[in-house]
């Protein structure tokens, strides 16, 4: 079976919701206010990292298992995913932190000095243990955002057109117009260059106050993430945030002193009170919301989910909520 | 139950909201523990036009007391501030009064804690003092108009438990009338309960329950540590002694 189909917004939902649609011969139609990936969408500024079993350190069990689909749908999507791991470390004086995530992080395998040094040399002098987790990849969200597009396009998917079909709504944090329950956790990340420093793979710092992650984007390029703040402002990165984020990267590594700051980014998740998503039906439209801090983990499987519904009529194993009834 | 600028306290023990994986976590363990009194963090969440509402309407949909915090605030200046704004948004007077002498192991800064306490005072606000166990510092803080003392047991965070049971046990004997809660550094269940055995009214804990695997089963466990502890306080407790006592009598058993 297939039909006419209307995906209200063009960030990692819509997108991944498009790409789903479309390639099992559905005619799709993607309303976005600029009609193409950019930095009006939260996910043009998450860190792109596929890592479903650090996010289990805190996150629902239900996220790590979802997630661990997604490197491989991303690249059977023409994204190119790195499957290069995370590497996970702590200043001397909050190696405890270390244990605590290894003990709730059970696939991470410890590393000596020397192991770190095969992983990541420029880190080998700093850390005397790390902990490593191997199934993990990552990818570049902008990069892999204006491919889909691309291909998207290619394959048929309108981009100007009148809504037509099932809407299925994807517009994160601007549907609170219906979603009451919906929130905006307010993060803020840094991109700099620094060539003095090379890394093949995330790296976590963990920190109780400014914990960091580092993702290589190549070129000498980093993306510094990320605040988590309870707000739902799209705006303002403040001089704290920036300053601690700065400071968790020297900390990290000195030679991040010398790099050079290419930009500051801000914008809020979409959140529901579990931080877990939602596929949602009210009335006629299915909503597909509250990805969180998890855009590019969990997008594959809603897709998937989303598409099994409205396809199929098979109801999602996880997160489907009708509210038709009410 | 102790009292707190004329209301009577439900549970001795009391929560902060931050760092829970998510708010529905945040509540689930509120109603887990009967936490009767939360504290919330105004400063960063604030944000231009109230960004922090959503979090906020969450925590007062908890159905408790809300004690606004000045955490974060390094100023007299910052921490009044950020007091009123608190009493717009929450309609209290209640106000935790933090202020950070020192980044790295946040300590209050006394001088800074006095003075702020004091301006708040006579502005009419109800001030909870976040201060060290110091004996003269505590004595300022009542003279300035706090009814309640709210000493560290360990630096914020750190899960230490009670660092210095001579301050704390000296300050209540000092304050017996005041009411005292230790609030920071407890990381287990044991630390409140060794709180609340040495005559405290309550305990306030944040990151021991927010980081914990589970943290609606460890803020449970704190609930009965914290009621463990009272109850034991109010039962006159034993004094420790060097020489064993037997409790039946040995003298004239047959010696075999």
């Amino acid at each position: 079976m297939s039909g006419a189909f209307t995906i209200l917004g063009g960030g990692v939902c819509g997108l991944a919701m498009a790409a789903e649609l479309s390639s099992r011969a559905a005619q799709v139609t993607v309303i976005d206010p600029k009609g193409a990936p950019g930095d009006h969408a939260c996910s043009w500024w998450a860190g792109g990292m596929l890592a479903p079993d650090c996010e289990g350190v805190s996150a629902e069990p239900e996220i790590v298992r979802q997630g661990r689909k997604a490197a491989k749908w991303w690249e059977h999507q023409g994204g190119a995913v790195h499957h290069e791991g995370t590497l996970v470390v702590a200043l001397h004086r909050d190696q405890s932190d270390l244990a605590t995530f290894a003990r709730r992080a059970p696939t991470a395998t410890p590393l000596s000095r020397t192991q770190i040094a095969d992983h990541e040399p420029h880190l080998a002098d700093r850390y005397s243990k790390a902990l490593f987790l191997a199934d993990e990849g990552h990818l570049d969200p902008r990069a892999t955002l204006t491919t889909l597009h691309a291909r998207l396009r290619d394959r048929g998917v309108r981009f100007d057109a009148d809504i037509e079909g099932q809407v299925i709504d994807c517009r994160g944090l601007a549907a609170r117009d219906t979603l009451t329950d919906l929130r905006g956790v307010k993060g803020e990340m840094l991109v700099v260059r620094c060539p003095d420093v090379t890394l093949s793979r995330p790296v976590r710092l963990l920190h109780p106050r400014f914990p960091l992650y580092i993702v290589p984007r190549g070129d000498g390029v980093f993306m510094l993430g990320a605040t988590q703040i309870e707000a739902g402002e799209r705006g303002r990165a403040t001089l704290r945030s920036v300053m601690e984020l700065m400071n968790a990267a020297y900390a990290l590594h000195p030679a991040f002193g010398e790099a050079e700051l290419l930009e500051i980014g801000v914008d809020a998740r979409p959140a529901f009170p579990d931080n877990q998503p939602r596929i949602r039906r009210i009335g006629d439209t299915i909503y597909v919301n509250g990805l969180f801090r998890h855009g590019f983990l969990l997008a594959p499987a809603l897709a998937q989910m989303t598409a099994d519904l409205v396809l199929d009529g098979e109801i999602p194993e996880v997160w489907y909520e009708d509210h038709r009834q009410r | 139950m102790p009292t707190f600028y004329g209301t009577e306290i439900t549970s001795r023990l009391m929560l902060g909201t931050a760092q829970y994986p998510s708010p529905a976590t945040l509540a689930d363990t509120f109603r887990r523990s009967g936490a009767g009194i939360a504290t919330v963090s105004v400063r960063r969440e604030a944000g231009g036009d109230q960004a922090g509402q959503d979090f906020w309407t969450l925590i007062r949909d908890l159905g408790v007391a809300v004690l606004p915090n000045t955490a974060s605030c390094y100023s007299v200046r910052e921490a009044v501030t950020t007091a009123h704004m608190a009493r717009e948004l929450f309609d209290t007077n209640w106000i935790k009064l933090e202020v950070i002498g020192h980044a790295d192991t946040l300590q209050p800064d006394p001088f800074g804690l006095v003075e702020a306490a004091a301006q708040l005072a006579e502005d009419g606000f109800e001030v909870f003092p976040y201060c060290t166990e110091d004996l003269v510092l505590c004595e300022r803080l009542v003279e300035v108009g706090c009814k309640v003392l709210m000493p560290w047991g360990a630096p914020i965070g750190t899960g230490l438990g009670l660092n210095n049971i001579y301050g704390l046990r000296s300050l209540r004997a000092h304050f017996p009338d005041i009411p005292l809660v230790v609030d920071a550094g407890l990381g287990l269940p044991s630390h409140a309960s060794r709180a609340m055995e040495l005559g405290y009214d309550a305990v306030l804990l944040n990151t021991a329950v927010a980081k914990a695997g589970d943290p609606a089963a460890m803020a449970h466990a704190f609930a009965l540590a914290v009621e463990a502890g009272a109850l034991a306080a109010g039962a006159d407790p034993m004094d420790p002694r060097d020489m064993a006592a037997p409790s039946t009598p040995v003298f004239g058993k047959a010696m075999l």
